[in-house]
């Protein structure tokens, strides 16, 4: 069995990965750039792509831009920022549709990958600088992104609880950077920057759709040329583990308290015991009939939302939940009850068959979407393993329960993060 | 059964409406792992006041029940549905809206038997007064999140700003004090009115076989004893053209002013074509005033007025309609004032080929969202409930002229229709 049939071919400087499934009404194209996370660049990175998708030679102005995927038929661009571990991962996706669904045979594709090359190769610059008032709007626009993290007070505590767990690792820095370097990017500077990570990163094109592999290879090798490189490898930094759970109270004007708890797994995607890292999940927390669902929602009536989540190539568990201020004590009591009981091995083997049965609804499904099946996909060049999703999920059905018990055993717990109303706290 | 063929998409479509009123559809979706379903009764939150069956008089029942409800319906003598379903191997979920509310499943495996579960726990109600108690806890947890959520703030805000009687003003989970009075009589009355199978409709998408679910939906029905329920009235106060409030700014905890615009349709009465041409005109002026490659886009952006939070739609039922222009703003007043302007000197700015650019990208759009099982049973229902055709979008679409647009802007934009609701960081 093959659930998803992947062709894999090394390109000029960058790996193509090609998906045909006639599934879709229309085509995909993700074009994903990796580089470590560091503080020095990370802002640079957030700011990159938005300057890259504004404008370019050809479109100099983002009204001429947009008007040109209008014609394509509405093709949507958009670029989105990641952290995965500890790489910041650029995507730009292109969705179009399929033109044996419309009445006008235009090859939106061929298009497509042409305009996607145009962004990349011919920006809107000179030999030294991006344009000028482009980068001066993004980075106020980038600025705006910051500062909206604090308004979304599920972003922020989120945020919050990984600034305070992660201190001293690069997993602390924003997705989107850092506001106080923002000012100091200049057009030269961040056009530097993008010869330097077209020179450097990892570069990865996905094309998923009802497509013919030989004309997209024909296409995409014309269009897309890099230099050859060696992509970096990063040791994942060693973290200091902590003697004491860590816990921070902040004090804002919330009607309700946001409570995150940071976990340390020591488990990463493609580890032997990742699957039965996963199983745990689902059973202590991921789904509504997980353990945290049934006791801080169902039956002590404390919360709407309580979930855990892992962050696979980080090796680490956020649970997160929205509380009453004063029912802080009570709910940390429940939630530490729950991971007890899963160190015990309290749970039963209906409550295991159940979650393998979830998680691999889940995956299936992910992958009914072109985007969705891109990420499971490119777990492996974050990691740098070859696991194919039928090797996942047959891993995952052969997860004991002792497997669990030893999994849960390796978690300890790290950083307690409240964000809390003013004045009564606890 | 009837079958519907979409030449150009390359769909078909099943449907038939069982003995007991009940609307089934069925997409067979091949190549995809999942089965998405969806049961959907037409009841929203705007429906609270109304006459119970057998009984004399109309009642109105506190704010918020319609979703207090669908939390309940979850909920049985021996545990809740939720754990039935991931057995199953399938995700669970609800939702209510202003006119209606939805329980759905999707699953990539015993999709018979989920399909199974989900009619079964929406047409068998166990609500107790201790269960009922308990759920307060929580639907007030959700309350509260809400409460510290300024898009949602910012969204209602405006709604209430610019409706004086219409329900539709109330939101949908009610308030902590509303939701205090509810208790499980009002419940049963609420589910006796509203979940009859011939206010309901049941749309199912995937890799299935039409004949094969529409037999085992038809024998479920054929167990089920429901008598013929005579016509749901529901009691609606008559509505002004003017907005109820020019203007509402909310002092809250953010770094970031957002500016919300709105306009109240005048004539939220249609069905129908009439209704989906009328909706996707507006859409499409919509997109041709403000979408990224306009000018007007262009302009707000370069001027820092707006970011990528910008957006805009409009949007009608039965009894009310409205478009919604804004975003995250570092001058909301500025930006109030200059969308308002723009909307109000639209007329004659259209040109042709703006408008087959616009068409050419709705039209791509609408492939796109197509791809999505979820769109399409969710939005089929949303539309069958307002007797149009989802299918019909693309050749309603492409049938659009300037005429069109210009009518429908004209009947919406007046000054009095207009309303403001502002976020503005607390001093």
């Amino acid at each position: 069995m093959n659930i998803i049939s992947e062709t894999v071919k090394a390109m000029t400087g960058y790996n193509i990965h090609i998906v045909k499934t006639d599934k879709y009404k229309t085509n995909t194209i993700v074009w994903k750039m990796k580089a470590p996370l560091r503080k020095e660049e990370a802002t640079l990175r957030a700011l990159l792509p938005y300057v890259l998708q504004s404008s370019n030679k050809e479109f100099p102005t983002t009204g001429t831009l947009r008007s040109y995927l209008d014609e394509l038929y509405g093709a949507s661009l958009y670029v989105d920022l990641a952290k995965k571990g500890e790489f910041h991962i650029i995507s730009f996706s292109l969705e179009m549709a399929n033109e044996k669904f419309l009445s006008d045979p235009t090859p939106l594709l061929k298009k497509a990958i042409e305009f996607l090359a145009g962004l990349l190769m011919k920006p809107n610059a000179d030999e030294s600088a991006f344009h000028k008032e482009t980068v001066a709007n993004e980075k106020r626009t980038l600025k705006q992104r910051i500062q909206s993290v604090y308004d979304d007070k599920m972003r922020y505590s989120n945020y919050r609880l990984i600034q305070e767990m992660c201190k001293e690792e690069p997993y602390s820095l924003h997705v989107h950077g850092d506001m106080d370097a923002v000012d100091s990017i200049t057009p030269e500077i961040l056009y530097d920057y993008y010869q330097n990570a077209l020179k450097q990163d990892e570069l990865d094109l996905y094309i998923i759709g009802d497509v013919s592999e030989e004309e997209v290879f024909g296409v995409v090798s014309e269009q897309l040329q890099f230099s050859e490189r060696t992509p970096k490898i990063i040791h994942s930094s060693n973290y200091v583990s902590k003697n004491n759970v860590h816990e921070v109270i902040e004090e804002q004007e919330v009607k309700q308290g946001k409570l995150n708890i940071g976990y340390r797994t020591n488990i990463k995607y493609g580890d032997e015991d990742y699957y039965a890292l996963q199983i745990f999940n689902g059973v202590f927390g991921g789904f509504s009939h997980s353990k945290l669902f049934l006791n801080v929602r169902e039956k002590a009536s404390l919360a709407y939302y309580v979930t855990s989540r892992l962050e696979s190539h980080k090796g680490l568990m956020m649970v997160m939940s929205g509380i009453d201020n004063k029912n802080y004590d009570q709910a940390i009591q429940i939630i530490n009850e729950q991971m007890d009981a899963m160190k015990r091995g309290d749970f039963t083997e209906e409550e295991m068959e159940q979650t393998k049965a979830v998680i691999k609804n889940q995956l299936l499904e992910t992958i009914d979407t072109s985007r969705g099946m891109v990420e499971i996909l490119y777990h492996n060049v974050v990691s740098k393993k070859d696991i194919s999703l039928d090797e996942w999920m047959e891993k995952m059905d052969l997860v004991t329960k002792k497997d669990i018990i030893a999994v849960a055993n390796k978690i300890h717990l790290d950083t307690v993060y409240f964000l809390t109303g003013k004045g009564d706290t606890k | 059964m009837e079958k519907i063929i979409f030449d150009q998409l390359q769909e078909e479509l099943y449907y038939e409406k069982l003995n007991n009123g009940l609307d089934v559809y069925i997409l067979p979706k091949h190549g995809f792992n999942k089965t998405y379903a969806t049961f959907t009764t037409k009841y929203g939150s705007i429906d609270n006041h109304f006459l119970p069956p057998g009984k004399e008089d109309f009642v109105k029942v506190p704010d918020g029940i319609a979703h207090f409800l669908e939390h309940k319906l979850f909920e049985k003598e021996d545990g809740d549905v939720f754990q039935q379903f991931s057995k199953q191997g399938a995700s669970a979920n609800a939702f209510t809206s202003f006119t209606r509310t939805a329980y759905l499943f999707s699953s990539t495996s015993n999709v018979e038997k989920n399909l199974e579960t989900l009619i079964d726990f929406v047409q068998a109600p166990y609500f107790t007064e201790k269960t009922v108690e308990k759920e307060k806890g929580i639907i007030g947890q959700e309350i509260t999140m809400y409460d510290d959520n300024p898009d949602w703030r910012l969204y209602f805000g405006l709604i209430q700003n610019m409706y004086k009687n219409h329900p539709v003003k109330i939101d949908i989970a009610g308030t902590i004090e509303s939701i205090s009075h509810i208790t499980k009589d009002m419940l049963y009355e609420c589910y006796k009115t509203f979940y009859h199978p011939s206010n309901m409709l049941l749309f199912i998408v995937g890799p299935v076989n039409q004949d094969q679910m529409m037999k085992m939906v038809r024998d479920n029905q054929d167990r089920k004893d429901y008598k013929e329920l005579p016509e749901i009235k529901r009691k609606f106060e008559e509505e002004p053209v003017a907005v109820a409030e020019k203007k509402l700014v909310l002092e809250m905890n953010v770094q970031t002013s957002k500016c919300l615009v709105g306009i109240k349709a005048p004539n939220a009465n249609q069905s129908g074509k009439e209704m989906l041409k009328k909706e996707l005109s507006l859409n499409v002026m919509l997109d041709i005033l403000f979408g990224k490659s306009s000018d007007h886009y262009s302009s707000l952006y370069n001027e820092g007025l707006i970011d990528e939070t910008f957006s805009f739609d409009y949007t009608e039922e039965k009894g009310f309609g409205f478009a919604m222009v804004g975003g995250d703003t570092s001058d909301p007043d500025r930006l109030a004032d200059t969308i308002k302007r723009i909307l109000l000197e639209a007329k004659g700015t259209i040109s042709d080929e703006s408008l087959e650019r616009t068409k050419k990208k709705k039209i791509g759009a609408f492939l796109r969202a197509v791809n999505s099982p979820e769109y399409i049973a969710n939005q089929f229902t949303r539309y069958a409930f307002n007797d149009m055709d989802l299918f019909e979008v693309v050749p309603t679409l492409e049938g659009i002229t300037i005429a069109d647009i210009e009518r429908a802007a004209d009947e919406l934009i007046s000054e009095e229709q207009f309303t403001v609701c502002l976020v503005v960081p607390k001093k």
